[in-house]
């Protein structure tokens, strides 16, 4: 095989690396919000239930996470709910096609909104009660005081924590494999298996080695434009 | 008929009672100074007529108008408090600027957000209100990029802009450098010109003497010594009053 060939059959894998990496964000980042809120509630139940699961997600292997999702349910149901996602969804890359995918992005998603939630919850309560107060004392209600007043600091305060989870998820994306999803490494398993070609296997590295470059330069300007004011 | 009417506020944090029965009135354009050692209670009383801390009895009047009574909570509702919070302005011992907005900014943002006149209405309020706290040259420079003095103006200005009724300050100047207090002493010396309602709790005594109409001097939680500040100063009846203003003599001398 060609370096040529090499790189078009890794790049097949990379984006399937990338699909899970913008698909985790664009469903994890949201979703940790409403679990940052329930981790503050006065409420009780709903402050410890939701601790519980932050808890549990954070404290097990993602690896462990994504057995679970793919298997359990098709254990506990025989129903092959995943696969069908899969086939709705996705574009079948000619692995056996019975979900893999699809519990990969609900694992990872629900790993990384855990993540997220615990990074807002941390931004949220670091905002000093005064800032509240100058609020209230302004005939402001709840909601225009966390929208126009502490989100934004917020923002400014988790940028750097969050740069540092998105650039671990790129690379956390290799966990897919342990499912035969493929992904960037798989397809270099592949080729040392089928093809006897180990190289492709460091070359990979490449890959990652880019898109972090990109993305650190992406964060770095948002760093960059958050900071005209200091809070 | 006096505008502010406080009438026995209680308070109390768990078995600490802060506030044991506090009532005053004041009128129309008057200023009164509170005074008292640390710990007797000024922030907490400030915080009650401001809706920080709900009074656990009394009554809060304004303009006759009943805001709350401890004994009827129809009084207690969000919104409620909320709109009555309108009636008093505070501003902070550290002042509390939104970072995020510059000056001018964060003198707009609440008439905006409580929709009170037109952006240009709004906007020329501002900017006339930083001009008589003397930062007209610093509107566009965020809270960060001023002294302390300055953005203790600006939050100043930015209480005004709602126009409050009575304008509370908790000791706007402990914060700041010595050689800063003038500049906010002399502003808020200018408001009363103005006719600006304001109670004000310090610990300049030269102040309170020269600029407030009426003194109240706290110690634990009531109300020890009321009246004018040739009374309070001059003529102190309780024994209480007469040691702390003797300390406050020495810390100078
Ligand atoms: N949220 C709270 N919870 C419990 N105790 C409180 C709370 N706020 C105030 N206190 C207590 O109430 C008392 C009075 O506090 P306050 O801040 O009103 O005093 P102060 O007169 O403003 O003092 P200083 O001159 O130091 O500012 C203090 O003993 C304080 O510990
Ligand atoms: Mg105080």
């Amino acid at each position: 095989m060609s370096f040529l060939e090499v790189t078009a059959f890794l790049f097949d894998g990379f984006l399937i690396s990338l699909l899970i990496f913008a698909v985790t964000l664009l469903c994890g980042a949201p979703l940790g919000l409403p679990i940052a809120f329930c981790s503050m509630s006065r409420f009780k139940p709903v402050k410890v239930i939701s601790k519980v699961i932050v808890w549990i997600v954070r404290g097990v292997p993602l690896m462990l996470q994504i057995f679970i999702i793919y298997y359990v349910p098709g254990l506990l149901f025989h129903v092959p709910i995943f696969s069908r996602m899969d086939r709705f969804f996705f574009i079948n890359y000619g692995i056996q096609d019975s979900g893999r995918i699809a519990a990969v992005l609900i694992a990872f998603s629900i790993n990384y909104a855990c993540y997220f939630s615990e990074i807002y919850r941390g931004g949220i309560e670091s905002i000093s009660r005064g800032q509240y107060e100058a609020g209230y004392v302004l005939g402001l209600t709840k909601s225009q005081i966390f929208r126009k007043i502490i989100l934004k600091q917020v923002v400014q305060r988790i940028v750097p924590p969050m740069s540092n989870e998105i650039i671990t998820l790129i690379k956390d994306t290799a966990l897919a494999n342990c499912i035969i999803v493929c992904e960037i490494i798989k397809q270099a398993k592949e080729l040392a298996a089928t093809k006897a070609l180990i190289w492709p296997l460091f070359y990979t590295g490449v890959f990652y080695l880019v898109f972090v470059g990109i993305l650190t330069i992406v964060l770095g300007r948002v760093e960059k434009k958050l900071s005209y004011f200091r809070s | 008929m006096p505008l502010l009417e406080a009438v026995n506020l209680k308070k109390s944090f768990g078995k600490t009672e802060v506030l044991k029965g506090i009532s005053f009135s004041l009128d129309r354009g008057e200023v009164l100074a509170i005074i008292g050692s640390s710990g007797s209670g000024k922030t907490t009383l400030l915080r009650c007529l401001n809706f920080l801390e709900l009074p656990d009895e009394g009554c809060i009047t304004v303009g006759g108008q009943v805001l709350y009574d401890g004994a009827d909570v129809s009084t207690l509702s969000d919104e409620t408090i909320r709109q009555n919070r309108l009636h008093f302005g505070l501003v902070f011992q550290n002042f509390n600027l939104f970072p995020q907005y510059n000056a001018l900014e964060n003198v707009t943002l609440a008439p905006t957000l409580l929709k009170k006149g037109t952006q240009e209405e709004i906007d020329a309020n501002a900017r006339k209100l930083l001009d008589q706290v003397g930062l007209s040259d610093k509107l566009m420079n965020y809270p960060y990029q001023l002294s302390g003095g300055q953005q203790q103006r600006v939050a100043i200005a930015r209480a005004l802009a709602l126009r409050p009724q009575v304008l509370c300050f908790d000791e706007p100047t402990s914060a700041l450098d010595p050689e800063l207090t003038g500049e906010v002493l002399r502003v808020i010396r200018g408001l009363k010109d103005r006719d600006t309602t304001m109670i004000v709790v310090t610990h300049e005594m030269d102040f309170a003497r020269n600029v407030a109409d009426k003194i109240i001097y706290m110690a634990d939680g009531v109300i020890e010594e009321m009246g004018t500040p040739e009374e309070v100063f001059e003529h102190p009846q309780s024994n209480k009053t007469k040691m702390f203003l003797r300390g406050a003599q020495n810390d100078f001398s």
